[in-house]
């Protein structure tokens, strides 16, 4: 892996993160929602990962960034200037930062480079959707149907009588 | 020098406590759904980084574990937007501070 665009990279999404959790403004936060994705389908691309890399893509950066965009512009009202931060939260997610990296560089097992590696195909992801993992795959499609009828569900009007 | 486990380890970490950050100290309801999205793409990243740092990296446990993650997520931010949107017609805000009466009114 080449140094120098993962720190690029996890520059790029690191910052993208972080102005998506602490600007004010709630369409700011969910255009850097999309820099901080792009980031992360950048890794899965330096990590060798490209199908998870365009799925990233296609899902996150096409319809859920989307999909919270319509939301924001369906709700807004008042514009409410819900800004500053709660500290404890910030304490607490430092906290758990700080505990996560102690146990992280702690760890000698983790500290190892990549060896090398095949490409990892498109073929072979198909072929190993259908056999291996092709109960998983069924529960994912009766699981993403219903999320769609009970999201329908959710938003239509309902009828007073 | 090339990149090791642990620095994807610790910048997966710090997605996630930023997601966390975004999830426990914002008071809009859609900020909290951008830190549960940015909480379990860190996790999804994390299972990549395994798969391609693992001694056999043939079997592409880990990246189906993330394009399953990925397509649950989906699933999530559609539910919990439409959650938010039917929480907005009744209380008129978002602020999940207001979110206090039991019935709808």
């Amino acid at each position: 892996m080449n140094t120098a665009a993962f720190i690029a990279i996890a520059v790029l999404t690191l910052s993208g993160a972080l102005a998506a959790a602490t600007l004010p403004r709630l369409i700011h936060a969910a255009l850097f929602l999309v820099v901080a994705f792009v980031g992360i389908a950048a890794f899965y691309f330096l990590l060798g990962a490209e199908f998870v890399g365009l799925a990233q893509i296609f899902v996150y950066v096409g319809a859920v960034a989307v999909l919270i965009v319509f939301t924001i512009l369906l709700t807004r009202r008042e514009e409410e200037q819900t800004g500053g931060l709660n500290w404890g939260g910030a304490v607490v997610a430092v906290a758990v930062f700080i505990g996560l990296l102690w146990a992280i560089l702690r760890t000698p097992a983790v500290n190892i480079a990549a060896g090398p590696i095949d490409a990892l195909t498109v073929r072979r992801i198909g072929e190993v959707l259908m056999t291996d993992y092709v109960w998983p795959l069924q529960c994912v499609g009766v699981l993403l149907t219903a999320a769609l009828l009970g999201a329908l569900l959710l938003v239509m009007e309902e009828k007073r009588p | 020098m090339t990149p090791t486990l642990s620095a994807v380890l610790v910048i997966s970490a710090a997605l996630f406590c930023i997601g966390l950050l975004a999830a426990l100290s914002r008071r809009h309801a859609i900020f909290i759904l951008i830190g549960i999205e940015m909480m379990l793409a860190a996790a999804a990243l994390n299972f990549v980084a395994f798969w391609r740092f693992s001694p056999e990296p043939q079997q592409p446990t880990g990246v189906m574990v993330a394009i399953f993650a990925i397509a649950i997520a989906a699933a999530e931010a559609a539910v919990g937007l439409a959650l938010v949107i039917a929480v907005y017609r009744h209380y008129r805000t978002t602020n999940v501070d207001k979110f206090d009466r039991g019935e709808g009114s």
